[in-house]
């Protein structure tokens, strides 16, 4: 059993543990400045970007992806401003312009193109495929400390764990600003905060991190992860460190219960087969919001803490 | 070429020509429906209405099958992803009437959950009947491809039902739509509108599921109002246009991928409105780029004319080039920079025109006068030629310009 697990079922969940919270870290910026849906944007934008580097190199290799990917992210938000300013439009209108059209055209290049003989289609896009990554080499859980086994890890793991930390050193460094511009954005443009530069920023940082969650888990957990678990964050507290750590702690429930509930929940309930991961994960933190919703102790707009039963 | 016009002109087969109305009904009443979210701000929310069918059509299919029915009744599973769209419209107004939680919050999470339970159903069909799951993918990005004539049927009748239902409703929606409090002023029953609008939203996303793809029914339903936004100020028009770009890229999508079988019908539908799109935002006569880079050039070239007459009057040389260019275009200067007679004159005026400004704002220090000088308004413009001719009794008799 403790093979098994190690083997099929340890990086899976360490990926799925390290893709929630590089999302959601940023995403509780992204919930409170409300541009929650930047997060759904970039992740539909990444698919083109990936087509399109894949056209250029003609290879699966996973940096010049990430790169397409990124830039595809970058060249979204750039649009997406120039739309609004230019047009006059409002920003969720733009938003919608750019990523689907984007979105449309990577599909398009991608039925157009010949990837029949590579990995690269739109439903691996969608959801991943969280359940493939697993490792061969390891024998038990003393693999862990086998530099041979180790080094056979699956390389998806090592990319989400660098880019988690990087996102993580990210909020460190720049949290004062962040939370100031963030709660109060006149006071820090009043005490000489390049504001804008900051917005922009945390934007890179969401495409980052959504670029690398993409390459490991698809983007559908990618959405859910910069909303979901933020989101229930926000109405278990007022105080913006707690909400993070609340954060953190629902991504990586939302990871373990639901990786655990796709892969073993239909085998306890007799079913043969295993269900999509990705979509479980989204489930579970959906289960969490909803129960935040319900029963989050700050919750309403009033922020105080209800009495019990009221309302 | 000979297969796209054959399309066009509805000649290549039964099917494909339905399907090809089909698209354009639901271009346009996805055109005007969505001018009114657009109008309404809420353009996102049909997003989330898009991702939030797909359980429902999981669902569908799977107690379709378990009650020994084909799986794949078209009918049977957009009533599904109706009743799951509808339950996460209902989810999100809840999220924001009861929590402290943002719309794009809500919109977002719906979206994400609804659409990841769906693909959790997906893996559980794939499991439990292996052969008959083939088409639910195809709900993602929409295919004509093997569409039956019954399901082309349902995609045209419906679009024909939304636009009828669209045309009653537009009154209502649009004063909803453009101020809603107005509208509860005058005892419309804003809410009632808003989720008649929403649920015409539904009804474009669930009849559009098949063609477009429930990923891409939004653009369908943002980019029209987005690109007749461009050309009007005015809510009829804005949906008259926003109807006809739908309409078009729907028919022409559609057309062309019944020519083209390899092109899929929904991405193709969005890039042409997204064409159209493109177009409007550099070529409308207001709001387009190429309009704001002419009306920003012939402002600079006013700001340089003006500028480079008073430096004439008060003697400057001039240095800079498009001042050089500007006034040499009107012969007021020679090629060599020194200014002609015309030139001459006209710098006269302008400075006299400075003086007669200065005048002017320190007797009527009120607001709206001194507000309109700018360097390029001309005082005969604000002032009459009464008051004019009593600044230049103050000011004395006009100067010339040493030549």
């Amino acid at each position: 059993m403790s093979s098994e697990f190690v083997q099929l079922s340890l990086t899976p969940l360490l990926i799925g543990i390290f893709a929630a919270i590089a999302c959601a870290l940023p995403g509780n910026f992204l919930v409170l400045r409300r541009q929650a849906l930047i997060g759904d944007a970039i992740s539909h934008v990444v698919l083109p970007g990936i087509v399109v580097s894949f056209l250029v190199t003609r290879s699966v290799s996973t940096w010049p992806m990430m790169v397409g990917a990124a830039c595809a992210a970058l060249l979204a938000v750039g649009l997406i401003e120039l739309i609004r300013r230019l047009g006059r439009i409002e920003p969720g209108a733009a938003m919608g312009v750019v990523f689907t059209s984007m979105f449309a055209g990577g599909v398009l290049l991608l039925e157009q193109s010949d990837t029949s003989t590579v990995h690269l289609d739109v439903e691996h896009a969608l959801y991943g495929n969280l359940e493939s990554l697993i490792w061969f080499a390891a024998d038990d859980w003393h693999s862990l400390l086998d530099w041979k086994a180790l080094s056979a890890l699956p390389p998806e793991l090592f990319r989400i764990a660098i880019v988690a930390v990087l996102i993580t050193l990210f909020i460190i460094i720049l949290w004062r600003p962040l939370k100031i511009s963030t709660f109060d954005e006149g006071f820090a443009n009043a005490i000489g905060m390049r504001t804008q530069l900051l917005g922009f920023a945390l934007v890179v940082a969401t495409a980052i991190a959504a670029v690398a969650a993409f390459d490991a888990v698809g983007a559908i957990i990618v959405i859910a992860m910069f909303i979901c678990p933020p989101a229930a964050a926000r109405l278990m507290t007022n105080r913006l460190e707690t909400q993070i750590f609340w954060s953190v702690f629902f991504a990586t429930a939302s990871a373990v219960v639901g990786y655990v509930a796709a892969g073993y929940g239909p085998l306890w309930l007799g079913a043969d087969n295993a269900v999509s991961a990705a979509g479980m994960i989204a489930t579970v933190s959906g289960l969490i919001l909803a129960a935040a919703c319900c029963f989050g102790p700050h919750r309403t707009r009033t922020s105080a803490p209800l009495a019990s039963g009221d309302q | 070429m000979d297969a796209l016009f054959q399309a066009l002109l509805l000649q290549s087969g039964y099917n494909a020509a339905l399907v090809a109305v089909g698209a354009t009904f639901l271009g346009i009443a996805a055109g005007s429906v969505g001018t009114f979210m657009f109008l309404r701000k809420r353009a996102l929310v049909s997003d989330a209405v898009a991702h939030a069918t797909l359980p429902g059509v999981g669902l569908a299919f799977i107690i379709m099958v378990l009650l020994g029915g084909d799986g794949r009744n078209l009918a049977g599973l957009l009533i599904g992803s109706a009743l799951s769209s509808l339950l996460g419209l209902f989810l999100i107004e809840w999220i924001v009437r009861r929590t402290r939680l943002y719309e794009d919050s809500a919109i977002g999470a719906v979206l994400s959950v609804f659409f990841g339970f769906g693909i959790v159903l997906l893996t559980v069909i794939q499991t439990m009947s292996a052969g008959r799951q083939a088409g639910l993918q195809s709900f993602l990005l929409g295919s004509t491809a093997g569409m039956l004539f019954v399901d082309a049927v349902i995609i045209a009748v419906g679009g024909v039902v939304a636009l009828g239902l669209i045309f009653l409703l537009r009154r209502p929606m649009t004063v909803v739509a453009f101020d809603a409090d107005f509208a509860a002023s005058s005892g419309l029953n804003v809410r009632r509108t808003d989720l008649l609008m929403m649920g015409l939203v539904m009804a474009v996303t669930v009849i559009g599921l098949k063609l477009v793809g429930l990923i891409l029914i939004v653009a369908l339903l943002i980019i029209p109002p987005v690109t007749g936004r461009f050309w009007t100020e005015r809510t009829d028009r804005l949906m008259l246009i926003a109807g006809g770009t739908g309409g078009l890229a729907g028919y022409v999508g559609a057309s062309l991928s019944a020519a083209y079988p390899a092109l899929p019908t929904g991405p193709v539908i969005v890039l042409l409105c997204f064409g159209m799109f493109a177009v409007s935002l550099l070529l409308a006569p207001q709001r387009g780029v190429l309009a704001a880079l002419l009306r920003r050039r012939r402002f600079q070239i006013r700001v340089h004319y003006r500028q480079g007459l008073l430096a004439l009057a008060r003697g400057e040389p001039i240095y800079d080039r498009l001042t050089i260019s500007v006034l040499k275009k009107d012969g007021l200067i020679r090629a060599d920079g020194v200014a002609t007679e015309a030139g001459r004159a006209q710098a006269a005026k302008a400075l006299r025109d400075e003086t007669r400004w200065d005048i002017a704002r320190q007797i009527h220090q009120d607001e709206a006068l001194s507000a309109r000088y700018d360097g390029l308004t001309q005082i005969e413009d604000v002032l009459t030629l009464d008051e004019i001719a009593e600044i230049d009794r103050r000011i004395g008799p006009p100067v010339g310009v040493p030549a």
